[in-house]
Order: C-alpha cells, then structure tokens, then sequence
C-alpha cells in the first residue's frame, strides 16, 4: 500500500488514495482531499464529514448514502448536490474512510 | 424439550430445517418452521420465465413437500418478534415461544419504496420486475408484444438479490431480440448505481466487455430519484433524465418488515450477524441466515447453501456449550448466463473476487470460471434438478462449503483489456 504526504504528514492509502488509518486523519488533511476532488467545503461539507467520523467508530463501517440520510438527516438529492456524481464515493474519500459497501 | 423456531421456509429456513431435524434429536428438539403461504419458488427460474424458458408450474412447488418429517408448519403472518421474551406474536393473535430462533425472512423488492415506480398508470404495463413470479409472468407477454425502442435494465440500490441477475436479463435480452429478428429495432441500456456493470473490479470489467459486445449501453453512477410515469423516464438524484419504452428495474431490496417493527433490523431491516457464524450481534440465541442477514456476500442461494453447512454444524456445538469451530468464508458460486445456449461461472468470497480458472476440479474442471462456454449454461440448466432435488432435500453436492484457491488465475484479464483496446 502506498505511503503518501498530505498537509506535510506520511498518510497511508489504498491504490485508489482512500485513507487506510483512521487516526491519521484531520482536519487539514480533509481540506487537502477535498481541493484534490475539487470539492469546496462549507459548513453544511463538515457537517456530513464529521457525522461519517463519528458513525464509523460505532458501526466500525462507512455509512451508506441511504444512512445519512436516514440516521445523519441529509437526504441523498442534498449529498448529490454537495457532492456532485458521487457522493458517496467522495464523502468517504473526504471523511478518511474506506469506500463504502452494498457492493457485493 | 428444546425449541427451535425457525423464521421464513425459503431456500435457507428449509435447509436449516432439514440439516438441523438431522442433526438435533428429535426427543430432545422440536422444530418449528413459519412461512405466510406454501409456495416455494425456485427464485433462479424467475429469470428465464420471461423469455419462455421455464413455465410457471415447474419453478414452484408446496414448500411442506421439501420439510422433513418432525418439523411442524405454522402458516402464518408474523406481527413481531419479542427477543427479550423469547417469543414470535403472530398476525392472528397466536404466540411461539422459543429456546433458540433462526430469522431466514429473505429479502423482497419493495417498488413502492422509489415516487412513481408502481403507479398503476405504468406498473406491470411498462414497468416490470422480475424477482417476483407475478413479474416474471407479466413481463413475459410484454416482452413478447414488444415492438422496438427503448428497453431500460434497471438496480435501484445495492444490495440486491442476486447481484448477477439484471445483467444476465441484459445478456438474455440481447439474444432473446436477435432471436427474433428485431435486435436492430431495441435500444438496451443499462442502468446501474454501482461504477461499473458489477461489484467486483476483475468481473466488472470482463463483463463490462461483454456488454460492449453486446451493444448494450452502460450508464454508471445513476441513483435513481423518482419515475415520472407520464412521460415514461426515470429522473436520477442529479437530475439526469432516461426514457423508456419498456423498463425492467430491480426495486429497492428490503428485509421484512416484521425484522423492523420487531427493532431488530438495520435500516433496510436486515438482521446484523456475525459474518463467520450467523449469531445475532445482540441477542446469544438468535441467528440469522440466508438473504436477510447484514453479512456483506451476495444475496444468492449459492451463499446460503455454503453457509448453511457450516451453520448446521456450528449449531450443534452452540447449543451444546462448545465454540463454533466453522467459520464461513463468504463463498458465493453463481453461473451467469449470457445468451445463446452459453454462461459463465463465478467463484469468490469475502475477501477474493472472481478469478479465472476451472471448477469443480482444480485445472481440470470441466467447467471454465469466469469465461464464456456450453457447458456453464447447461450446469445452470441442471441446477434447477440439483435444487429441488439435492439442496432443498440436504443431500450431498461435491462442492466445497469453503472456497479454494487451487487452479485459479490471480492476474487474470490483462490479456482481454488488450484485446479490447485494440479494437
């Protein structure tokens, strides 16, 4: 697995740039991401990022579209909005997380 | 006496049923199964009903004619579970307790679950599924009175059943219309959420070549919103817009509602389980197995069958006090047909996706994995027998419930990717 500098740090990613350790993302990190997918972050960005942080150390797994909606309350039509194409895909990148599955 | 209860008389509440009246004693166990009616369906059929390839009757049997002697059939609709109590409430007020529950309540298409995709204006009359044998019947006679233009195969949302099946529906499509002499008069386009025509990189693009081939057209990344039945299109979340003549679309996959109500369910109401045993991550006498568990493999019968040796052998010692010693792997073995008398077959688990090679027999076969030939279409042919007569009645078949690694090809399409590419 490839060992990457991101914000002046060794990150360690997958072979498509998903972050593979979950403590070695931040803030600044998600910023960096963000610009390399050219997505720009407001508040409503961080909200989304912060609630996929939060679900997978108690899910132990990347939320799902379908998830943030229903248990992070941003419908899925928002998530396209925010994040155009594919959000979910780009939400995980963002978050530090790995892709998530219903891909099986 | 111990109770099992054991939820949903499908293609894996049976096989639990039969393996586990075997291994329990019947003067120590009784078994009871639940199911809402007694139609057994013999779900890979579903496919081939819509292009004349099966008739109704020799896909559905009376699902008690497939349940051991000693196990008891309650036919009933289930209201909710009560895990704390240890007991099923029943719709018409009857209560089952048990000492142990196994949930197998699968896992349904629920259209109504996506604006505009059962409206009576174009529901069964240009909107069809095909999981369901009322689908499967109604598009039959579509397909045949079809006369050109816009066929649109359709995923709502991952998972679903049988993740293989909509493209096979592509693949049989395209011959099905060349068949006839039409091809040139049908536009097929396929319409996915996932990024590419399957889960799985390898297969996703050996089959992606194939759609290629077919002239079928992919369309990637489309997570649909709503379908607007006026003017037959389905709208996707950012607004991109399909048309349609005849769409065949694999509805939202649901468990059953009863798993929510009874809040044992995650979000689309499957069971969460141990992915190795089937124990429910909450309750120690409650599994889960088969279509409506959370274990990421696909939702085949292939998956419970694998998964239902291991489960039937790992119960015994449960109950008994003793570790699970069999720890399932995620194996999944499924033909895919695609067209003309040819199929391919897939091999893959958890961890490992589908590879090229030879099954059963490591490099002798005879059956190729993951390439086109005769001899899978007809081993799928076969399958319908092998099920109704082997699986549903817990005979030996001479395949591993784990997955092996012998005579597969780990660097296996380079070479197809040139030859596309120079086309």
């Amino acid at each position: 697995m490839p060992v990457i500098e991101i914000a002046g740090k060794q990150i360690n990613v997958n072979d498509e740039g998903f972050l593979t350790v979950y403590d070695e993302w931040d803030e600044e990190i998600a910023k960096t991401l963000a610009t390399q997918i050219e997505v720009e972050m407001t508040p409503a960005h961080w909200e989304i990022i912060k609630f996929l942080r939060e679900d997978f150390k108690t899910q132990g797994e990347t939320a799902t579209s379908r998830r943030v909606q229903t248990v992070g309350g941003v419908p899925v039509k928002t998530q396209f909005e925010l994040f155009p194409k594919k959000p979910a895909k780009k939400m995980a990148y963002i978050a530090g997380l790995p892709k998530p599955k219903g891909c099986v | 006496m111990r109770k099992l209860l054991i939820l949903g008389g499908g293609t894996a509440g049976t096989m639990v049923a039969t393996k586990l009246r075997r291994n329990l004693k019947k003067e120590d166990w009784s078994i009871t199964i639940v199911d809402r009616d007694t139609e057994h369906i013999y779900q890979p059929g579903l496919l081939f009903l819509p292009f004349g390839g099966y008739e109704p009757e020799q896909i559905t049997k009376d699902r008690r004619k497939y349940l051991p002697a000693g196990v008891d059939f309650v036919m009933a609709d289930i209201d909710k579970v009560e895990p704390e109590a240890n007991q099923v409430l029943l719709t018409d007020g009857r209560v089952l307790p048990y000492d142990y529950l196994v949930m197998a309540s699968g896992t349904t298409p629920r259209p109504d679950q996506t604006p505009g995709m059962d409206d009576p204006k174009t529901w069964y009359k240009s909107v069809f599924d095909f999981y369901t044998l009322a689908g499967s019947k109604a598009l039959r006679g579509a397909l045949k009175d079809f006369k050109g233009g816009r066929l649109v195969i359709h995923i709502t949302e991952m998972p679903i059943k049988c993740p293989v099946a909509p493209l096979e529906f592509a693949f049989l499509a395209d011959a099905y219309f060349e068949d006839k002499g039409m091809r040139d008069k049908v536009e097929i386009i396929y319409v996915t959420p996932l990024e590419g025509a399957f889960t799985k990189p390898v297969c996703s693009k050996q089959l992606g070549f194939m759609l290629v081939d077919r002239k079928i057209t992919l369309e990637p990344d489309f997570v649909i919103e709503h379908i607007d039945p006026d003017t037959k299109t389905m709208v996707s979340m950012d607004e991109r817009e399909i048309p349609f003549d005849l769409l065949v679309t694999v509805p939202l996959n649901m468990g059953a509602d009863f798993v929510g109500r009874s809040g044992m369910g995650d979000d689309l109401n499957y069971v969460p389980v141990d992915k190795e045993t089937f124990l429910s991550k909450k309750y120690k006498n409650v599994f889960a197995v088969g279509d409506g568990s959370d274990i990421p493999a696909s939702k085949a019968g292939s998956v419970a069958h694998f998964a239902i040796d291991l489960f039937s052998e790992n119960f015994v010692e449960y109950v008994e006090g003793r570790p699970m010693k069999h720890n399932f792997d995620g194996h999944a073995n499924c033909f895919i047909e695609s067209g003309h008398g040819k199929g391919l077959l897939i091999d893959f688990n958890y961890t490992t996706e589908p590879l090229k090679g030879k099954f059963p027999l490591p490099w002798i076969g005879p059956m190729p994995l993951l390439a086109e030939s005769r001899l899978n279409h007809m081993g799928k042919l076969a399958f319908r027998w092998i099920y109704w007569n082997m699986l549903m009645k817990g005979r030996w078949i001479p395949i591993p419930a784990l997955m092996s690694m012998a005579g597969k090809i780990k660097a296996p399409i380079t070479e197809k990717v040139e030859e596309h590419a120079s086309h």
